[in-house]
């Protein structure tokens, strides 16, 4: 081989690996969310409670009790009506407690909506179980409906002392809604 | 296939005639040329609108412009001087520096090297096309954090393809940088032997092939957030806008480390050949430089104290980045210690370095004060943020860019610099970043919001003078403009060597300027 043909090859080597690594990494960033998934879930960053199907009553701590706050919060073009039943509660680590949200469609069109929820303070969604919520699937509205939403729940009893409140607060989004008025606003704009 | 294929280093003639020399040049020093000027366009056309925040700032109350547009000035000025300003012009100066430094007769792929300058023209008309657009230009800040980014209308996508062209421009450029690193140097130039610059540019090169895709990714996924439905980054779907700021800053925090690597290579060049003395601790650098690189992977939370991590992130994120601080003294350190009982002199590249030193240190102070995390739940997002950042990039990068200007300009074009205007150019340069930026510390701890077109009353007056300071040092910036006019067309001729102490193959084996295709022979290096 010539030194020229040498070069030339060593040079396409450097471009195939390092091409490799760009798309490697573009690879990457896409591969940030569902890591960022996990990650979430072990640390309990960003507040997502664990979802849990066990019902079995656990060991309940007699000795603590810890007030549970709830917040029902609307999205941005949302048409709705949205609240707790009860604004905050005391309960005691292992309890199974049943409460429920109560939320209505405002528009005279049927909406599917879903809510989101967030634990705060993060750390405390670790131990946050929830047996049964609404938020765990999409929720479809006929027009003017009014619906009570059930939520079962329960904190383990391994929640640190430290942890005196903890609050649950959910947004409802209208996904039918969104891009409607999306498209609405910037058309009137 | 390649037996007929004449690459253009055969021929032994100079430059083609007229424009199109320019647009289908493949040659290492034009395309660097092109890199330089062009990024000295967008520097000034970035530093036109810093005077418009600037303007509008000078005094409480909305005097000027409308708040929106504000918003488009500050993100477009940062969008344009981080990747139409700093980082071209340091491509520029690897394309003109590395095949000299290493021995080499070009880049080892010229063809490709044509291709990722002359991209960014077109991606930075697209940018700026974005002023004229329905909805304004893009003005949700250059971190384009959703769900604000996603407001902006028209020149959203045009945002967004911008990202994607400079991307890979960079990508490219730094493919071409790795492979003429491995594959060109001359017979005798082992990595240990490479001038720090170049090996600055190596360990840069790999972290934009690391991280620059990852921020196509990033927008990639705002568009599809935007225009396909998915939820990325949407709560409403069940994504995350907080994942978007940890995707960012994994790229963002390489980035300012993509700014700053050269210009330790090039800090580390003019300081020995002013002070008459080989660099102090020349491996130290190297590993210094590599662990620097290497630590800014894991440091990006550090831009996100605030957005409720648990307490073992923050303070993991706390002491990485602290850790960041060591290398970094390592290389001030041994800067100095190159001064240290040499004979120095101080003519105006060794002067930017100086005050590179100096004020760069001062920008690493104030960021290991935001490093501390309890301390930036009240700095964030205010003007001392913008403080830290603006020492490290305008007295840092741009400082050593501007050395770099006046070290090399004579070799690249055999005339002389303006030395008195030169040292007014610093003196002016150094007096007044220092009007312009040091009040925004006390702003800053004082409480002033970053990104905000009005302030309340009690910092009414330091804003005035950074203003003041602002614009004398925005008018500054033309006399550079002009003495680097005047060099290129005459002036007093240039030894091959330039500086009595200088060093390298650039100065020691080619004349002032150099031929246009040097290096044809690899030189033997000792
Ligand atoms: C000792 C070295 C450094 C440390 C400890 C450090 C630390 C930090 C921290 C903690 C922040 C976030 C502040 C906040 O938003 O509350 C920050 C912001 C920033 N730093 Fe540094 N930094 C260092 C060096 C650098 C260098 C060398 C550059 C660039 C050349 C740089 C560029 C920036 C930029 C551009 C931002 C602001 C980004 C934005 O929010 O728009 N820093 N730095
Ligand atoms: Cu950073």
């Amino acid at each position: 081989m010539t030194r020229k043909q040498e070069l030339r090859s060593s040079n396409r080597r450097v471009v195939l690996m390092t091409g490799a690594a760009v798309v490697l990494m573009f690879g990457f960033g896409f591969a940030m969310v569902p890591l960022y998934d996990v990650f979430c879930q072990v640390t309990g960053f960003g507040g997502r409670a664990l979802q849990s199907t066990a019902t079995a009553p656990a060991r309940i701590d007699e000795d603590r009790e810890i007030t549970v706050e709830f917040v029902a919060s609307v999205g941005k073009h949302a048409y709705m009506e949205f609240r707790p039943k009860v604004a905050k509660m005391k309960i005691r680590p292992g309890q199974y407690v049943q409460t429920s949200f109560f939320a209505t469609n405002l528009n005279r069109t049927p909406i599917t909506g879903r809510a989101i929820y967030n634990v705060a303070p993060a750390e405390g969604s670790l131990y946050f179980h929830k047996t049964e919520c609404f938020c765990f699937t999409e929720q479809a509205f006929k027009a003017g409906e009014e619906r009570e939403m059930p939520l079962v729940f329960s904190i383990s009893p391994d929640v640190p002392d430290n942890i005196k409140t903890i609050s649950l607060s959910y947004t409802f989004y209208d996904k039918t809604a969104n891009n409607q008025v999306a498209q609405l606003t910037t058309q009137g704009e | 296939m390649s037996e007929h294929v004449a690459t253009h280093d055969d021929h032994d003639h100079g430059p083609e005639k007229g424009l199109m020399r320019w647009v289908r040049t493949t040659n290492h020093k034009d395309i660097g040329t092109l890199y330089l000027l062009f990024s000295l366009l967008m520097f000034l056309i970035g530093g036109a609108m810093a005077m418009v925040i600037r303007l509008e700032l000078f005094q409480p109350g909305m005097q000027f412009v409308d708040p929106q547009f504000f918003n488009s000035m500050t993100t477009m000025h940062a969008l344009i001087m981080v990747f139409g300003a700093v980082m071209p012009a340091f491509v520029g100066l690897a394309n003109w520096l590395v095949p000299m430094m290493i021995g080499a007769p070009d880049m080892a792929l010229p063809r490709m090297n044509n291709w990722s300058f002359w991209i960014l023209p077109f991606g930075f008309a697209m940018l700026l096309s974005t002023l004229f657009m329905e909805g304004g230009a893009p003005a949700a800040g250059w971190t384009m954090y959703p769900p604000l980014v996603l407001q902006t209308q028209d020149a959203f996508p045009f945002l967004i393809f911008t990202v994607h062209i400079l991307g890979l421009s960079s990508i490219m450029g730094a493919i071409n940088i790795v492979a003429t690193i491995l594959n060109m140097r001359a017979p005798g130039m082992s990595l240990m032997k490479m001038p720090l610059f170049v090996w600055t540019w190596f360990i840069t090169a790999y972290l934009l092939i690391a991280v620059m895709p990852v921020f196509a990714g990033a927008v990639t996924m705002l568009l599809t957030d935007q225009y396909f439905g998915t939820s990325f980054f949407d709560a409403a779907g069940g994504g995350d806008p907080v994942l978007f700021q940890h995707v960012f800053w994994f790229f963002g925090h390489p980035e300012v480390y993509i700014m700053i690597l050269p210009a330790f290579g090039i800090v580390s060049a003019i300081v020995p050949t002013f002070a008459r003395k080989p660099l102090f601790g020349y491996s130290s650098m190297v590993y210094a430089t590599a662990s620097i690189a290497f630590l800014s992977f894991i440091v990006w939370a550090h831009h996100m104290f605030t957005v409720g991590m648990p307490v073992a992130g923050e303070l993991f994120f706390m002491y990485a980045t602290m850790l960041i601080a060591v290398p970094t003294g390592v290389k001030v350190f041994n800067w100095v210690s190159t001064m240290w009982r040499g004979s120095m002199t101080f003519e105006t590249p060794m002067l930017f370095a100086l005050g590179f030193i100096i004020l760069f240190t001062i920008g690493g102070f104030s960021g290991l004060m935001l490093a501390i995390t309890p301390v930036d739940f009240q700095y964030h997002d205010t003007y001392f943020v913008v403080a830290h950042f603006h020492y490290v990039l305008v007295s840092g990068a741009i400082f050593s860019i501007m050395a770099a200007a006046y070290y090399w300009l004579p070799k690249w074009t055999g005339n002389m610099y303006d030395e008195r205007l030169g040292k007014i150019h610093f003196w002016l340069s150094t007096i007044f970043v220092n009007v312009l930026f040091f009040p925004q510390h006390f702003l800053g701890l004082a409480g002033m919001p970053r990104r905000i077109p009005d302030y309340s009353l009690q910092f009414a007056d330091w804003n005035m003078v950074s203003s003041i300071g602002g614009f004398a040092f925005g008018l500054t910036q033309l006399l550079f403009c002009y003495i680097v006019y005047k060099t290129i067309k005459g002036g007093q001729k240039a030894t091959d060597r330039v500086w009595e102490g200088a060093t390298g193959l650039e100065f020691e084996k080619l004349s002032s300027p150099p031929p246009y295709h040097s290096f044809t022979e690899a030189p033997q290096v000792k």
